[in-house]
């Protein structure tokens, strides 16, 4: 092992910036991080153990303890849960022999969940060491469960286990036009670097993350800057659930993505940059490589690119399972090789990013964006859209339709025009930009993407009428408590007590005033968070609230008093201690008339009695 | 003329590079806050000394002060939610103040008592926490860490150690120190140490040393935190020293 780690960190030239690439080849080849490690590596980058520790315990893919030679995690995202996970993973558990979040007594394989791997449209999803595995079903999970069992190599699986396709089903003005390699770099040269930013200027190309800042406004304002070092950062951890256009692009139109980052680099003076890829997309990382190979070999990226004297490269970092780093400063945090913790703002990513740096971080789209504009001009983009929105969106439609993909529209587009198309019927609401987003109901399907309207980040995730909004709700609540990072008091713990709060409600506990109390608890989060995941967590409790008040109300029971905990739960300890689990061992949370807790211990010991 | 901001229609002086909570504690207005300490880079993460700046909510310890901002501290929106968020300090471990050695020098107590608070109002976590008592003067009870980081500045940016870290993620993050152990004992920590001595809560203590001032005569005893603080902020002596060191020589020489 001494040698491993002194291999991979001479590769690294013993750079702490590098330590979750580093942590990530060691968890790859161990399934964890031994303690021998982190003492190794903690002399090697000259870095305290404790920094290693504190990475590593904050990435879900890193683990202190071993995990199986094959780590299996099956994708918790709603809609690999509207496609019938639960009982699949009962399934795989049972049929390997392994608890879910447990490695097996051999230690040959362990299971679990993760967050959405971004195959809702092939769902349901998982990983196995970091692959993607899509469109689980019984038949694959018997295949799975004796390839394991044989001890098979991952190379010598059967190749449909991993195979993902593009599912694009409506092109429009991004999709249908594959530029030719270096197209947009030369056109960019050609017109003159200041006369390209003008360009991306005038077509009013926002940042497709979501939040839609001005792209050339960005990317001025870093070229301004006094700091002549600066970095281009391509944002590919798209985490939100229900989001998986990037996957898509980087598979299909990674050439443009590229060029788009090249020609940011041209006009903002960048001699690096780096695309941030999540840990999922494992699958696309080989064939990424290659292509920054070709277009070295092109003269389209290195030194001197096609002899404009423009120096730059392009580096590949794979995240590690942290929704968290897609917020900008989380992620630039995760490539210096920390934990993803976002920064304190202003400063800004613009003025001090990547190692204090001015750098720009934008989505994969919008680059993808920026090629095409490069190329064929700002009206090209900014005659279509609405006036506020121009050009278009692409989405990652999932949940209840006929045909789960990639839709790009005009923004401006309604989303009956969107249901139509992919084959949505009988539809209660639709999830519009993820569980960070709006729930919309049936009555508001004449609303519009556009940041006008309905910003969003791609993520579209339909709902049909046998579905039980609550069941969203409760998914979508366990999903920020687990991603919160940590930093700040309101997202930290109030996550978790939104989450405590649904379970108690949807599990049927909740009483008079309980809803009232989750609404307050909702804004606190909301208000007072830190960064966008704490602002944004309460977001699928507070739409859906507005909404259908009724239902969260019909779950309550109608007593005056609800024990804030469970009782029976809490006998847990007790009843093991006394080697019983007898009727008179239990409690229940409430009597028949609902007044008070009840007991069936014996007289003697019956509180009250 | 110097630049202003207003606090709660107060007109207050700022330099360049000041943030709020500077500015503020210059000018004797306090704005509750325990994740911050004048002399370490500010953490912004304890949500505290949120204010609302010209509308918006922003941590007043890291947000820097600009010329004409209108700043609302002490409304009655910001003091009820600053409880709760006090609140959820408490639930989420185990603060059992009258068992507590550090009662009545506690900020997170006197804080909880500025800002009125009465019960626990969201329900208790109970996390299983442990007590390192392993180094032979200074015991880390892991059961009160709120995570402000205070100690891990200290060491780092004062004593010139890394002994402590925060690690994990969510509800699971927890303080570690850099031992192989993992143990306070194989550390290089002494007792002298900053990082000893800037906990705001009860989590690090130093042994032997406890009840020396009995309570009912510690530092909030008979005194708010929001005069402690701004008494500690106002005099250069004293504002190198945490407010908890900075009170009294008494409190120095029996190590509190």
């Amino acid at each position: 092992m001494r040698q491993f780690i002194q291999g991979i960190a001479e590769n690294s030239h013993y750079q702490a910036t590098h330590l979750l690439q580093i942590l990530r080849r060691i968890q790859s080849r161990y399934h964890y991080i031994p303690e021998a490690a982190i003492e190794q590596l903690s002399g090697l980058l000259n870095i305290p153990r404790t920094q290693i520790i504190g990475v590593a315990e904050f990435y879900s893919f890193f683990h202190l303890v071993p995990r199986g030679q094959y780590e299996l995690l099956i994708s918790d995202s709603i809609t690999d849960h509207m496609l019938g996970k639960k009982s699949l993973l009962d399934y795989l558990a049972k049929k390997l022999d392994v608890a879910v979040g447990e490695v097996r007594e051999d230690g040959v394989v362990s299971l679990d969940n993760t967050s959405c791997t971004g195959m809702c449209d092939q769902g349901p999803a998982g990983l196995v060491n970091g692959l993607a595995l899509t469109r689980l079903d019984q038949s694959g999970i018997d295949k799975i469960a004796e390839l394991i069992n044989q001890q098979k190599p991952l190379g010598e699986w059967p190749e449909e286990l991993f195979q993902v396709d593009d599912n694009i089903y409506k092109s429009g003005l991004l999709l249908n036009q594959q530029i030719e390699q270096g197209a947009a770099l030369r056109s960019a040269f050609k017109r003159g670097i200041k006369e390209t930013l003008k360009e991306i200027d005038y077509s009013g190309l926002r940042g497709r993350g979501g939040a839609g800042f001005k792209t050339a406004i960005k990317w001025q304002f870093c070229s301004e800057e006094q700091q002549t070092e600066r970095y281009v950062v391509c944002n590919a951890d798209e985490g939100e659930p229900g989001t998986f256009k990037d996957r898509v692009l980087l598979n299909a139109y990674a050439d443009q993505v590229f060029e788009g980052m090249t020609v940011c680099a041209a006009i903002i003076g960048a001699k690096q940059g780096f695309l941030y890829l999540r840990g999922e997309y494992l699958h696309l990382y080989d064939k990424l490589q290659s292509i920054l190979a070709q277009r070295r070999q092109n003269s389209l990226l290195g030194n001197n690119i096609l002899d404009t004297g423009l120096d730059f490269d392009i580096e590949i970092c794979l995240g590690a399972g942290a929704y968290i780093c897609g917020e900008e400063s989380a992620l630039i945090e995760s490539l210096e090789g920390k934990a993803g913790i976002p920064r304190n703002r202003p400063p800004y990513p613009v003025t001090q990013g990547y190692l204090g740096k001015p750098t720009v971080v934008n989505n994969v789209e919008t680059f993808l964006a920026a090629a095409g504009i490069a190329v064929n001009g700002s009206d090209w983009f900014a005659n279509i859209g609405t006036e506020k929105s121009k050009g278009t969106k692409i989405l990652s439609i999932s949940g209840d339709c006929v045909r789960p993909g990639i839709y790009e529209y005009p923004f401006g587009t309604i989303i009956q025009t969107v249901l139509n198309d992919c084959g949505a019927d009988d539809v209660l609401g639709v999830q519009v930009g993820g569980p960070s987003g709006t729930f919309i109901s049936n009555q508001e399907f004449d609303r519009k993407l556009a940041f006008e309207d309905l910003a969003t980040g791609g993520s579209f995730i339909i709902f049909n009428s046998s579905r039980n909004i609550l069941d969203m709700v409760h998914n979508f609540a366990h999903f920020f408590a687990h991603e919160s990072c940590g930093f700040c008091t309101p997202c930290r713990v109030g996550t978790s007590l939104l989450q405590k709060q649904i379970d108690k409600i949807v599990e049927g506990h909740g009483s008079a005033g309980d809803v009232v109390a989750l609404e307050k608890l909702c804004q606190l989060v909301k208000n007072y968070s830190h960064c966008g995941l704490g602002q944004t967590a309460a977001n699928p409790i507070l739409t859906t609230l507005e909404r259908y008040p009724d239902l969260y109300q019909s779950r309550l029971k109608e007593i005056s008093f609800e024990p804030g905990f469970d009782l029976d739960g809490a006998l847990e300890t007790a009843r093991r201690m006394a080697n019983r689990d007898d009727a008179g061992a239990h409690l229940a949370q409430t009597d028949a008339s609902g007044s008070r807790p009840v007991a069936s211990l014996p007289p003697s010991m019956a509180v009250g009695e | 003329m110097s630049k202003t901001i207003t606090i709660d229609g107060k007109v207050i002086p700022f330099e360049d590079g000041q943030t709020i909570m500077d500015a503020a504690m210059a000018a004797g207005v306090y704005i509750p806050h325990l994740c911050h300490q004048p002399e370490f880079t500010p953490h912004g993460s304890c949500k505290l000394c949120t204010v609302k700046v010209n509308g918006r909510n922003c941590s007043a310890c890291t947000y820097p002060a600009m010329d004409g901002q209108e700043v609302l501290n002490e409304t009655q929106e910001l003091i009820d939610d600053r409880k709760r968020i006090t609140q959820m300090l408490f639930v989420e471990g185990n603060h059992l103040c009258p068992g507590c050695e550090k009662t009545g020098n506690c900020q997170l107590q006197a804080v909880a008592y500025h800002l009125n608070m009465l019960d626990n109002h969201f329900p208790a976590f109970y996390p299983e926490r442990e007590v390192d008592a392993s180094h032979p003067e200074v015991m880390i009870d892991h059961n009160r860490c709120i995570f402000c980081t205070l100690c891990v500045r200290a060491s780092h940016e004062k004593d010139g150690k890394d002994v402590f870290a925060i690690s994990g993620r969510g509800i699971h993050k927890h303080l570690i120190v850099n031992a192989e152990s993992g143990l306070l004992k194989d550390t290089d920590m002494a007792a002298t140490d900053h990082a000893a001595h800037i906990c705001p809560t009860g989590a690090i203590l130093i042994k032997r040393t406890g009840y020396q001032v009995p309570i009912g005569e510690r530092i909030y005893d008979h005194k708010e935190i929001d005069q402690v603080s701004l008494a500690a902020s106002g005099s250069r002596l004293v504002a190198a020293l945490p407010p908890s060191m900075a009170v009294g020589t008494e409190n120095i020489k029996n190590g509190e």
